[in-house]
């Protein structure tokens, strides 16, 4: 009963990882657009893409959220009380970043949307950073059990906390380019195809240099989590590298379709990995999921609102994503997009 | 004095160190009121305007109301804002119920827990269907939006019950098993969600979302009629909301009533805070202000003889007996200030209540004699004020079923205390979230402002060509709806809503 739970609690965050983690590379794409002139293309495909659906993918998060503290709440109780400082960091970037993102929307005066776009893209920045750090600590046995803090700073300052924070910034950033470079295609817009092509590659450069020095870190850093990824989680692993590496194939060979797909089986396999490495704990070394699992009747509770988001959720977002590809959800004063010219595919 | 650098880098660092060191529990309860009191302000414009926009929307379509259907879109844009702002928010809840009370959670997530995994599927539903509503007014067909927004206001509702259900848990903690240690090892679901405390605060929030949000929304276009703007299109939007408002708040007055009688029989500690009674006693007087001082004792305020006995059971009048905080032990009493503000908060709350359901009775009584909302300017001045009352009401109300419950986090099981963060620093988020929620707020009100301005000034002319700028063609007549804005007030035919 509590696997199931954690399975539940580990499809959630991969689900957040690849909607959350497109829509804050969207941000952090946002971010390095350049000035109002050179960067207003670039931030426009950026707000025709995440617009409609940026308020939907953050309800995952709070999802992980409700199932961590509802079916492992000893576990929530000692992630929140040591990593107090990067979450409230997150929940802080959290806000700055969503509020922000609806204010542009709202004024049309140039200073106006620059202030509002400056702060959205650092939460875009701020919030990835800080929840791939809080994973860091996690799987890197910094988080104790038991209703004692761990250290209120080197939990969460510490090489695997710093590599999974950037790799959760680079893989966001790897992810929003491979779909940008879809929405843009859409839109018939062949510079901005090519412009996030190269930001694609760019990102997945990064990602590939970080997910290296990883091996290295982890090793000496996180010997739990690192022996699991050598065994458990090795075929993740190799799964995630090929995967992102064949993304970038089909990007180069403008499978659009194809290489978004890829692109989110790379960072599914890579939280997976992550999954299945640190198993059975759900705090490494302290804490397993069998010990940590609420009483039955909660489990109960939580596979019934499941089964019931299964069933009334899963079609309310596929709708809202199929209106969105099929351009009816326009932007606001966007120009429609009309097709300049056939593209491939 | 070289010794001085010295002697202040240290005194510096210790400063800090006496700082950090501070108490964390008051600065963690500081924090969770002032961010709940925040977000609870956007929760009935969540619940209630996705409704009002709704009948304007379905007004717009089926009478060709152009006036309505502007409305309708102008209304979905300010929502998009607010529940940015009310989403957001509301995720830095989640955050703190860990944060700020980790041994709340790690004891008790298992229970509480449960109405929010049903409150999530909601909150989902909510997003996704707020965000096809308010992109599907160009491309999606006038009736198919329509009904998109459908789902919007029934999550709302359903949402809402949903965390009240948790925090009436906290009054009311039924549903769970505890061992010896006072660890929960079993949890009955159905037992947590449906606890006794919940269908009335339940009820209670509901009807007071449709209450503030008609309220506010109303007070902005009562505001407009006073400046001037005594068009068609202010007129229904003010009938609208005001009318949503005006069919809550008695409906209020019965809900509230029959939720103070349940204080009274399950929570008799927060009825004695809330009704001001020290000791145990029949022909208990209704004490309109005044306070306790330390030594319990009433000091001041005015004592209607008996209605306190009478209000509590109609049934056996000033024979009713009510009990006293001294029938509480002296270690879970709450402290005098907590029962002043228990108490102050409650009369703030009743007494704006009964402002506010008699401005809705001039307003029904000139429906019901004269076939027309009333002419006044004091009325539209009264209208205007109560959008910010009836804010002022809810937070009231709000303090009363927190602070009531002191010392008690979870009633007679978990204390305030007991539940805090160990951690020292939570004064520096306290001062962090606030400078954070005070500019969230201020720049709220101005973004909202600036939009009607906008559509005010435009009035979809040439909005088009700006970037971000919202294009007002209704769905059904374009040049009509951006027409009438300044068209001089012609009667409508009946109230909406």
């Amino acid at each position: 009963m509590s696997t199931a739970a954690a399975v539940i609690l580990f499809a959630a965050i991969t689900v957040y990882a690849v909607f959350g983690g497109a829509d804050f590379g969207a941000g952090f794409w946002d971010l390095v657009a350049g000035g109002a002139r050179r960067g207003q293309r670039p931030r426009e495909v950026i707000d025709h893409s995440i617009a409609p659906v940026w308020e939907a993918n953050h309800v995952w998060l709070i999802f992980v959220f409700v199932v961590l503290w509802t079916c492992f709440p000893q576990a929530y109780a000692s992630i929140t009380l040591t990593l107090f400082v990067p979450l409230t960091l997150a929940a802080l970037g959290i806000v700055l970043r969503g509020a922000s993102f609806a204010f542009r929307k709202a004024v049309i005066r140039t200073r106006d949307q620059r202030n509002f776009g400056a702060a959205f893209a650092l939460g875009s920045v701020l919030v990835p950073y800080c929840l791939g750090a809080v994973v860091g600590s996690v799987a890197s046995d910094r988080v104790p059990a038991g209703g004692v803090a761990g250290d209120p700073w080197s939990s969460w300052v510490n090489p695997t906390s710093v590599v999974c924070g950037v790799l959760a910034l680079c893989t966001s950033a790897y992810l929003a380019a491979c779909f940008l470079v879809s929405d843009a295609g859409r839109l018939s817009d062949d510079t901005m195809v090519a412009y996030f092509r190269r930001r694609a590659v760019a990102a997945a450069v990064a990602a590939g240099l970080v997910a290296f020095a990883g091996i290295f870190v982890l090793s000496n850093d996180a010997t739990y989590l690192f022996d699991g990824l050598k065994s458990r989680g090795l075929v993740f692993v190799i799964l995630s590298a090929a995967l992102g590496l064949g993304a970038l194939v089909l990007l180069a060979r403008h499978a659009r379709r194809g290489a978004r797909l890829a692109a989110v089986g790379a960072v599914v396999s890579v939280v997976a990995a992550w999954g299945v490495a640190q198993w059975d704990y759900l705090l490494p070394t302290s804490l397993t999921v069998a010990d940590a699992a609420a009483p039955t009747g909660t489990m109960g509770a939580v596979f019934v609102a499941t089964g019931l988001a299964a069933v009334l959720i899963v079609p309310a977002f596929a709708l809202l994503y199929v209106l969105d590809q099929k351009s009816l959800l326009p932007e606001e004063g966007m120009p429609e997009p009309t097709p300049i010219r056939s593209t491939h595919d | 004095m070289l010794t001085d650098a010295v002697a202040s880098v240290a005194s510096v660092a210790s400063v800090a160190n006496v700082a950090l060191a501070v108490d964390p529990v008051p600065w963690a309860r500081s924090q969770m009121a002032f961010t709940l009191a925040f977000h609870i302000i956007l929760v009935p414009l969540g619940v209630s305007w996705s409704v009002m926009a709704l009948i304007a929307n379905y007004r717009g379509i089926k009478h060709r109301d152009a006036d309505a259907m502007l409305l309708a879109q102008r209304w979905s844009k300010y929502m998009a804002v607010t529940f940015a702002v009310g989403a957001v928010t509301g995720t830095v809840l989640s955050f703190e119920f860990g944060l700020l009370w980790p041994k709340f959670m790690g004891q008790w997530g298992a229970a509480f827990g449960v109405p929010f995994a049903f409150e999530g599927i909601f909150f989902f539903t909510e997003a996704v269907f707020i965000s096809i509503y308010i992109f599907g007014w160009r491309r999606l067909k006038p009736w198919t939006h329509f009904w998109t927004g459908i789902p919007i206001a029934v999550a709302g509702v359903f949402g809402s019950i949903s965390v009240v259900a948790a925090n009436a848990w906290m009054n009311a903690p039924e549903g769970v098993t505890l061992d010896s240690t006072g660890k929960v090892v079993d949890v009955d679901p159905i037992g947590v969600i449906f606890n006794s405390a919940m269908p009335l605060m339940a009820a209670h929030m509901v009807v007071a979302a449709y209450l503030v949000g008609g309220f506010l929304v109303a007070s902005v276009y009562a505001t407009g009629m006073l400046r001037g703007r005594r068009d068609r299109y202010h007129r229904v939007a003010f009938l609208i909301a005001f009318s949503v408002a005006a069919i809550a708040t008695p409906v209020q007055m019965g809900v509230g009533d029959a939720l103070a009688r349940w204080v009274f029989i399950e929570q008799p500690g927060k009825f004695a805070s809330i009704e001001l009674v020290p000791e145990t006693s029949t022909d208990v007087p209704e004490v309109l202000f005044g306070h306790l001082n330390p030594d319990y004792q009433v000091v001041g305020g005015i004592k209607i003889p008996g209605l306190a006995s009478i209000l509590s059971d109609p049934g056996t009048g000033t024979a009713t007996s009510i009990q006293g905080l001294n029938t509480i032990p002296v270690a879970d009493r709450p402290t005098t200030t907590e029962v002043n503000v228990t108490h102050l908060a409650w009369d703030i709350m009743v007494g704006l209540g009964t402002l506010l359901f008699l401005l809705t009775l001039w307003y029904w009584a000139s429906w019901i004699f004269r076939r027309d909302m009333p002419r006044s300017k004091w009325f539209l001045r009264a209208a205007a004020s109560a959008g910010v009352l009836s804010v002022i009401t809810l937070e009231a109300g709000w303090t009363v079923s927190e602070v009531g419950r002191q010392p008690w986090i979870v009633y007679e099981k978990m204390k305030v205390v007991d539940a805090a963060t160990a951690n020292t620093g939570i004064w520096v988020t306290f001062v962090g979230v606030t400078i954070l929620y005070l500019g969230l707020g201020v720049t709220t009100i101005l973004v909202l402002r600036m939009m009607s301005r906008r559509f005010r000034r435009g009035d979809g002319a040439g909005d088009e060509e700006v970037p971000y700028g919202p294009s007002e063609e209704p769905s059904l007549s374009g040049e009509e709806g951006a027409l009438l804005g300044d068209e001089p007030a012609r009667p409508s035919e009946e109230p909406v809503g």
